[in-house]
């Protein structure tokens, strides 16, 4: 062993290459798994796409830190299963990019956070958290009732389209006005949301004003779309839900 | 090999380390390998990486992986101490999934098993709109108060509990107060002429021969009741008591007029089981009664 290590200090080459097989070595293990990838995260049938309206949710999530201190994904734990539900599975995430998983919880995790509470509660909450919550600690953010910007939704959603992610050309082309429309109930675009998206989105005045399409509509619409993309989920607790 | 043969073994006489024998200016380089220590560890924690390989679920295999010898699945573990949980609870759980809130209510044994419970579910689940003391807000009715909109007994407060308010459930309850103004039901003069009546009729001296009392008999007390009395059971609130839900200055009355009101009480089954929801039922339908829920607060 001492005799090793001697030549390899006099000859350099001879460490080069060393060092280049144990990296290799140590590259290979890592990185190896995620060619099959694909084949390892089993997408289940129910699991749908945000709708644009809920991508741009997204965006805002991410843009304001909310990931900082909120995780979305429920541990495989006892309790957490009795307090937030049934753990996560990575194929929850398959259309996430990046996911937001995350494992610091400043607040409540999110991952099953749609349709625990109302939009008005959403609302009320994110404009100013201590008016629902006494003791909160969560930032207010009342500059979300802000017009909200469609323009780059189509580019967005054609950049998910790459990465696997299966919007539609249909999709892609229409995203702007889908995201209108998911916020006006009473509007013609709202059957083609559904028609597009599925039965299981909803659509409503998220900030409670039909008149105006808002940050506020974006971030509630994704909120209340967390955890409900599939119910894959459910079925480890072998239990159908309810909706 | 030859070179090395031509090297005599020179020692630092500082530490004690042998030289590789180069020499650059004056400055020779010592072999100093690595300790044994290290080496150990390293040997040590390899070997158990490949006990760990047999053992452990551990290598990707396409749509499969290696399971380990001893078969450890984590997701499994946690819904099996999921499930160990709710046996070890289940003795006094179990019971409130019988909808005979009567008898239930009435056993004292089960109760103080439960309304802790409950009020830990409650704290989790219900506080964030209704409040920490279930005192409502702006939008969120109090609990506390004993003005019902639906009803005071808990079979009806576990419907409610069950498929919420205006919620997407397909047998959600549904209550909504229409947008007079708005929608151009009433005039202006109208709306404000109900408006002072009905903040009149809170404070108990409203003229029922007034302009606003037959705006509101025609209008209001199809849902309301005859001159606010409420009690109809369809979730439109008492109007001749002191209780507000979305406030009682005339300009809360007049944007409630105006715009309508929809509030949402999420659905939650599915999200709580059945027992949770019966319980949560008994221990809201108190939550007037004084601070005797028997949570022990």
């Amino acid at each position: 062993m001492l005799r090793l290590h001697y030549n390899l200090e006099k000859l350099s080459m001879g460490l080069v290459v060393g060092i280049i097989v144990a990296a290799s070595i140590g590259g290979a293990v890592e990185i190896a798994p995620l060619f099959t990838i694909d084949e390892t995260v089993a997408i289940p049938d129910d699991l749908r796409p945000q709708t644009p309206l809920e991508l741009a949710g997204r965006e805002i999530f991410i843009r304001e830190g909310c990931y900082a201190c909120h995780s979305q994904m429920v541990r495989h734990l006892a309790d957490e299963i009795d307090r937030y539900g049934p753990y996560s599975l990575a194929a929850e995430s398959a259309y996430d990019h990046p996911m937001l998983w995350g494992s610091k919880r400043t607040g409540p995790d999110l991952a099953r956070l749609g349709g625990k509470y109302s939009d008005a509660w959403h609302v009320a909450h994110l404009i100013n958290p201590r008016a629902v919550a006494p003791t909160s600690i969560m930032p207010a953010y009342p500059w979300l009732t802000a017009r909200l910007d469609t323009d780059i939704l189509s580019a967005e959603l054609a950049t998910l389209a790459l990465l696997g992610v299966p919007y539609s050309e249909d999709m892609v082309a229409n995203a702007g006005r889908d995201a209108l429309a998911q916020s006006r109930p009473d509007s013609d675009g709202a059957a083609n949301v559904t028609e597009r998206y599925g039965e299981t989105v909803a659509i409503r005045a998220f900030d409670g004003d039909t008149s105006r399409l808002t940050e506020m509509d974006a971030l509630v619409a994704y909120l209340q779309s967390l955890g409900t993309l599939t119910r894959a989920a459910y079925e480890t607790l072998g239990q159908e839900a309810a909706r | 090999m030859s070179r090395q043969s031509h090297h005599e073994v020179e020692i630092d006489p500082i530490t004690g380390h042998e030289t590789t024998g180069h020499d650059w200016n004056g400055i020779r380089e010592l072999n100093t390998p690595f300790p044994r220590m290290v080496i150990w560890a390293l040997s040590l924690a390899f070997a158990y990486s490949v006990v760990a390989w047999v053992l452990l679920p551990a290598w990707p295999l396409g749509r499969d992986y290696t399971r380990g010898l001893l078969g450890l699945d984590q997701g499994r573990m946690a819904v099996e101490n999921y499930r160990h949980l709710e046996q070890a609870r289940a003795d006094w759980v179990v019971p409130f999934a019988s909808a005979d809130f009567a008898s239930l209510a009435t056993n004292p044994g089960l109760m103080a098993r439960a309304m802790p419970a409950a009020a830990r579910l409650f704290a989790d689940n219900c506080a964030a709109c209704h409040g920490v003391e279930a005192t409502g807000g702006p939008g969120f009715p109090s609990l506390a108060d004993g003005a019902w909109l639906w009803s005071a007994d808990p079979a009806a407060i576990a419907e409610t509990l069950r498929y919420g308010i205006n919620s997407p459930h397909t047998d959600t309850r549904f209550s909504q107060m229409p947008a007079f103004g708005r929608d151009g039901l009433l005039t202006r003069e109208q709306v404000a002429a109900v408006a002072d009546y009905v903040l009149a009729l809170s404070s108990g001296n409203a003229d029922p021969d007034s302009h606003g009392a037959a705006i509101f008999a025609e209008n209001c007390s199809a849902c309301h009741g005859d001159a606010g009395s409420g009690g109809l059971g369809i979730g439109a609130p008492v109007l001749a008591d002191d209780h507000w839900i979305y406030g009682g200055t005339r300009d809360d009355i007049l944007a409630t007029l105006g715009g309508g009101r929809q509030g949402v009480m999420p659905a939650w089954e599915g999200r709580l089981s059945p027992a949770e929801i019966n319980m949560l039922a008994i221990y809201v339908s108190r939550l007037n009664d004084g601070g005797n829920a028997g949570d022990g607060r």
